[in-house]
């Protein structure tokens, strides 16, 4: 019996989600929008708490923000039609996941670029190492010049 | 060469470390504002009750003359501590400031102009969810907005205006767009 509550009660635990800070008074009664607010609301920021989608801040002004992302929904505007129209008055910023335009470049091209650099320099570091410490594998042979200087100083030591 | 290279961490070390100190010293509720250079919103404003049926604030209403569009609330702390400002402002006559009441009951709007003073021309009421506000992209109160005399958006100032900032940054401005 003990098990099987301790069952219910971790099963409940898997099933709950993250509470939203939408109240049910600002929700529609059409489902399928209601969907496209809450995924609208979760992409846009609170611009108060900054770090927080409107869809989890308690700020007054994310409820407002929730209420007009709504009305906009409600008046047939599409998801676009509501970012733009929030993009339009807040900019950019208020989008959570930032355009990739020419004044976002770095941001987005910046870290492949670096890691790239990154695997680049790790790469020479390894190739100029093994060039460096492995000794030449094949030997030389002595030129005749070399042969014949060699036979002489053996010859001259030899005396 | 091989100096240079060792030396390059510290480099970057140093560099990030200037970025990061910079960074503390900004604000960053000061979002860049889109606003700046376009028409005030279109808004007709209600008036608050006692400050007569005409005192109410219209995009029209700001065209004519340079002026301040102030954002504030009877629910707002940093609206308490920018008001002596306002009102030395409106005893000096320099520039119109016209007020927007922003998710206030338009009662208790009034009633906080009554008890602190009132150093609007114009005020108009946003109560919530704020749409006036919203189309302002305003992000707190107090907020302030410098339109030009064709209703342009030229500047927009956010927190609490100062006698120093006044003086500094915002009356600069005004002056330059009275040319």
């Amino acid at each position: 019996m003990r098990h099987l509550v301790l069952g219910v009660l971790l099963l409940g635990l898997c099933a709950a989600s993250p509470a939203w800070a939408v109240n049910p008074d600002e929700m529609l009664k059409d489902p399928a929008k209601e969907a496209r607010a809450r995924d609208l609301g979760r992409e846009l920021r609170c611009v108060v708490c900054q770090n927080q989608s409107i869809d989890d801040s308690d700020a007054d002004l994310a409820r407002d923000l929730r209420l007009i992302v709504r009305e906009r929904i409600d008046l047939g505007d599409s998801d676009n039609d509501v970012r733009r129209f929030l993009v339009e008055r807040y900019g950019d910023y208020v989008l959570l996941k930032p355009p990739f335009k020419s004044s976002t470049l770095v941001l987005w091209l910046g870290p492949p670029v670096l890691l790239l650099g990154a695997a680049a320099t790790v790469a020479l570091f390894y190739r100029r190492r093994r060039r460096t410490t492995v000794p030449p594998a094949v030997e030389v042979p002595l030129s005749p010049e070399e042969q014949r200087r060699l036979d002489r100083l053996l010859k001259e030591s030899g005396q | 060469m091989r100096r240079v290279l060792y030396l390059l961490p510290v480099l970057i070390f140093v560099g990030l470390t200037v970025l990061f100190l910079k960074g503390l010293t900004m604000d960053p509720r000061e979002i860049p504002s889109v606003l700046i250079d376009r028409p005030v919103p279109e808004m007709a404003l209600a008036p608050l009750p006692g400050r007569g049926a005409e005192s109410g604030l219209a995009s029209a209403d700001l065209k004519g003359r340079v002026s301040v569009v102030n954002i504030y609330g009877s629910w707002c702390i940093a609206c308490v501590q920018e008001h002596p400002t306002l009102m030395a402002l409106k005893s000096r006559g320099e520039v119109p400031i016209h007020g927007i009441d922003w998710r206030d009951d338009p009662e208790q709007g009034a009633a906080w102009l009554k008890k602190h003073g009132d150093p609007y021309q114009r005020v108009g009421s946003d109560p919530a969810p704020g749409r006036a506000a919203v189309d302002f992209g305003v992000t707190g109160a107090p907020e302030s907005f410098i339109v030009d005399r064709n209703g342009i958006i030229r500047y927009k100032h956010v927190g609490p205006i100062t006698p120093d900032n006044w003086r500094k940054t915002l009356l600069p401005i005004i002056r330059e767009l009275e040319k």
